[in-house]
């Protein structure tokens, strides 16, 4: 039966290799792989050193599968046959305290980095910090800037080098916000707040997106976060408020309406705690998050652009 | 699916977004709870109690039950096609998304009931193989001399009736929520959605497991059978699936890291979900040194095995990445995820029932299958499977999301057409499993199993006849060995008539099942409907089947022996048969 393996193994190895060519090139840019933010490369980081620590396993099973099968075939096959052959304690051992090994290594990195990347964990002091009260609707995103008393819609502009501070709700179904180039995950409930910190390394612009599904528009349901220099940003804030469009609770309304790939909008102005009015939709106590108390730290991540 | 993505950079490819997501929320229903399911149990059913040496299951009307409510569920989603409309929520249906509020009609309904009905089934059949396992086997056999599958099947079957109620009670909160406007999951009047994903992965975990497990089984019978060798460290695997059962109840969380919980819940459950990853590994070694020393045989079987051993690893390694909470928050939804679970779930769960078809159909049948198309089969499923699925992962690193009908990136383009091809090859892997079929029944005299041991096998199926009596064994065998059958053969007693026979007590046929599988089909659909008076009529339908049942006195048939002498003709004629094919006089085994 040799025959079966060898003509469509090589063609199978072929497509395999074209493959792995065709997936360096597109990978090297993609938002993963190559990120914009302190958090989204230690989390890049952290998905390289468990994939390579990984191959202790990897590697020695697929060269066993191959040699075995090539050595014990039982046709044209050379090495020995021991039919009774089932027990060796020293595999055994090796077997267990290995794999064993590295789910220990792992888990100290899973125990250290998920207190390190905690998604609500502030990243930077507060004057650094720019805060946003990001709202899911069908199918679009809104950005209240509450310190500045403006908001966009599928924009999320801030300075390069400030971290932002996002406050999450829904205004319809669970939505889950992740910005790739620069990080973190995390879903957006409806009555209910999460939290999310994220900073940006450079300027430029990075697809974000919810990433659960919610529905007709959901698959064009992305928006641009723009990392900018603290002038551009001051100027983004200035066309902003000069568009003399306030978002009230009847604007709001408007806006809330279900709609598919929504353009960019700006509002002047932002009617205060419009937050917490959508939240109170919901919850009569809108402060229901899954945690009591966010962590008190305001201790960043990283110092300075070098990941940690 | 994968062509309507490959087609759809920025326009809307041939699928409209409502049906895409009806496509890809009835491809994981589909896939999971009538394809994977009844796949698994059909196979317990024809190996377990042949490996045990039994000769039916604990309850055989309930099984009977269990087999037609699952055949009601798969009813209800292939109506939902035709009449109405399927859910378009996705496979586990996340409120608020699933609920009345933004999802009326009829889909969601469909989808509720559908897994409603048949997760009663599988819960019945859970507990049924449980007890079989338990108080059925022959009176010598202990439990560390069980086969492989045997005890995959006991740990899947004691998943199957802890975690299936899970979903029954969750499917029915959903439907309470939707039919009588409560507020389990709503985003309003105290309703919470975090509850839903909590209860739903308490079951939808361990189903994970249920649809491993025995693969897992199969897996270890398989690459004993075709390396002519002893499965290397019984032990091991017996611990490992033992330890995996136990902790598949324990990871539910890391389906959803990216709610905000607190960074000691996430690390625990990133830890435990790793945790699992030993054992499973340490299966996958003891296979490996199953092969090392034996003589291998490519039996389509084995090549579904080996196929299983080199691409599961790839998916066992992306389950740790993603088992890696600040790791997962770039990976959860994305297709890396997609690329995640089909990665195990295809060689694990598929490749892994495929061998066992391979492998088992001529018990089941009587003759076996053709081998040429066999493995024709497999390299087009496994080639495809890589081109299919290894593109995700990229297209995750680039930031796609999953059930995207539409998209405006042009670089995952080509990632998406390589994956169509992938999918195609795929296609072609089924067509020529049809062909498998149809060429060896065509051929079936040529290729009719007279012996019941095609393989030489090891295990106490391969005793019995091909297909076996109604009652498997004439005789209760008596096992020795973990390997019972092959010991058997090497002690000399295999095939050798019994000194005595004793009466078979055995259930009486009954057809009480069907109308219950078909009542609980008419409950669904009517509930789907708010056709309440069909409810009302079903509900006494069922009632008037348990009453006619409970009534019947002689639910049990005796087949006596060893007067009759039909039976002791047909016996002594079966053993004959098969000396004659292997031209010996069965005492030739003796010599090793």
């Amino acid at each position: 039966m040799k025959h079966f393996i060898s003509k469509p193994c090589l063609r199978g190895i072929t497509l395999l290799g074209l493959l792995l060519v065709l997936a360096g090139c597109g990978l090297q840019t993609s938002p993963v792989a190559d990120p914009k933010g302190p958090i989204a490369i230690i989390e890049r980081d952290l998905l390289y050193t468990a994939f390579f620590i990984m191959l202790i396993v990897v590697i020695p099973v697929y060269f066993m599968v191959f040699w075995f099968i090539w050595r014990y075939r039982a046709k044209g096959g050379t090495g020995e046959y021991k039919p009774e052959w089932h027990k060796s304690t020293i595999i055994e051992v090796f077997v267990w305290s290995i794999p064993a090994a590295i789910i220990i290594t792992l888990g100290y990195l899973v125990w250290t980095y998920s207190y390190k990347l905690d998604p609500y964990k502030k990243i930077a002091t507060p004057e650094n910090t720019i805060n946003v009260q990001v709202v899911a609707q069908d199918w679009k995103w809104l950005f209240i800037y509450p310190d500045l008393g403006i908001a966009s819609v599928n924009e999320l502009a801030f300075p390069v080098d400030k971290a932002v501070s996002m406050k999450l709700t829904s205004d319809t179904v669970m939505n889950s916000l992740l910005i790739p180039a620069l990080g973190g995950q995390i879903y957006a409930m409806a009555g209910m707040t999460s939290e999310l910190n994220l900073k940006a390394n450079e300027t430029g612009r990075f697809r974000g997106r919810n990433t659960q599904y919610s529905g007709d528009g959901f698959a064009m349901q992305f928006f641009d976060a723009v990392a900018m220099t603290e002038e551009e940003f001051q100027d983004w804030v200035a066309n902003a408020k000069a568009q003399s469009k306030p978002l009230s609770t009847v604007t709001y309304d408007q806006l809330a309406q279900p709609s598919i790939a929504h353009g960019v909008e700006y509002f002047s102005w932002v009617k205060p705690g419009l937050f917490e009015e959508i939240l109170k939709k919901y919850a009569r106590r809108p402060e229901t998050t899954l945690r009591r108390h966010a962590p008190a730290t305001t201790q960043p991540a990283c110092e300075g652009d070098t990941p940690c | 699916m994968r062509s309507q993505q490959a087609m759809a950079l920025n326009n809307d490819g041939y699928l409209a977004p409502e049906h895409f997501d009806q496509v890809f929320s009835s491809h994981g229903t589909i896939m999971i709870f009538f394809m994977a399911m009844p796949f698994l149990t059909g196979l317990i059913n024809i190996v377990v109690p042949q490996q045990i040496g039994a000769r039916d299951v604990a309850f055989p009307f309930m099984n009977s039950i269990s087999l037609w409510l699952t055949a009601a569920g798969a009813a209800l989603v292939m109506v939902s096609l035709v009449i109405g409309k399927f859910s378009t929520a996705g496979w586990t249906g996340y409120p608020p998304y699933s609920g009345a509020e933004y999802s009326p009609g009829v889909g969601v309904d469909y989808w509720i009931w559908a897994l409603l009905v048949s997760g009663v089934g599988s819960t019945m059949t859970g507990i049924n193989f449980v007890v079989t396992i338990i108080k059925c086997r022959a009176p010598k056999m202990r439990l560390m001399q069980m086969p492989l599958f045997t005890w995959t099947t006991l740990c899947t079957s004691l998943l199957m009736a802890f975690a299936f109620p899970a979903l029954t009670v969750v499917a029915a909160m959903l439907g309470l929520d939707r039919i009588l406007g409560f507020h389990f999951f709503t985003n309003d009047s105290g309703g919470n959605m975090m509850n839903y994903a909590n209860l739903i992965w308490i079951w939808g975990h361990p189903e994970v497991y249920i649809l491993i497990l025995p693969a897992f089984g199969v897996f270890s019978e398989v690459v004993a059978t075709f390396s002519q060798k002893r499965l290397f460290g019984y032990k091991s695997l017996v611990y490992a699936t033992a330890v995996i059962t136990v902790l598949s109840f324990s990871v539910w969380l890391h389906h959803f890291f990216t709610m905000g919980s607190s960074p000691n819940v996430n690390a625990v459950f990133g830890i435990v979900t790793m945790i699992i990853a030993v054992p499973t590994g340490v299966k996958i070694f003891d296979w490996v040194f199953t092969m090392y020393k034996g003589r291998i045989i490519f039996h389509p079987a084995m090549l579904f095995t080996i196929g299983f051993l080199v691409t599961f690893v790839l998916g066992g390694v992306s389950g740790v990445l993603l088992a890696i909470p600040p790791a997962d928050f770039l990976m959860h939804n994305s297709t890396f995820l997609v690329a995640h679970f089909h990665n195990v779930l295809i060689p694990g769960a598929v490749f892994g029932y495929f061998a066992g078809f391979q492998y088992w159909f001529p018990k089941a049948t009587g003759f076996k299958l053709d081998e040429k198309w066999g493995a024709r089969s497999f390299w087009f499923w496994i080639i495809g499977f890589y081109l299919a699925f290894m593109p995700l992962y990229a297209l995750g690193f680039m930031g796609m999301s999953r059930r995207m009908e539409r998209y405006d990136v042009a670089e995952w383009q080509p990632f998406l057409i390589v994956a169509a091809v992938g999918a195609l090859s795929v296609l072609i892997g089924i067509v020529c499993q049809g062909m498998q079929l149809y060429v060896s029944i065509r051929d079936r005299e040529k290729n009719r199993d007279i012996t019941g041991d095609p393989y030489n096998g090891r295990t106490l199926e391969w005793q019995t006849a091909s297909p076996p009596a109604e009652y498997n064994f004439a005789k209760i065998p008596d096992i020795q060995d973990i390997d019972a059958f092959w010991d058997m053969k090497q002690r000399g007693v295999a095939y050798a008539p019994a000194k005595e026979y004793e009466d078979i007590h055995l259930p009486r046929n009954t057809g009480i099942g069907v109308f219950l599988g078909g009542l609980g089909f008419l409950i669904g659909f009517a509930v789907t409907w708010y056709i309440w008076w069909l409810v009302a009529l079903g509900f006494l339908g069922v009632l008037a089947c348990l009453i006619t049942r409970s009534s019947q006195d002689h639910t049990y048939q005796i087949i006596l022996q060893p007067k009759s002498r039909p039976m002791k003709r047909l016996v002594s004629r079966h053993w004959r048969k098969r000396n004659q094919h292997r031209g010996i006089s069965g005492h030739e085994h003796i010599q090793p």
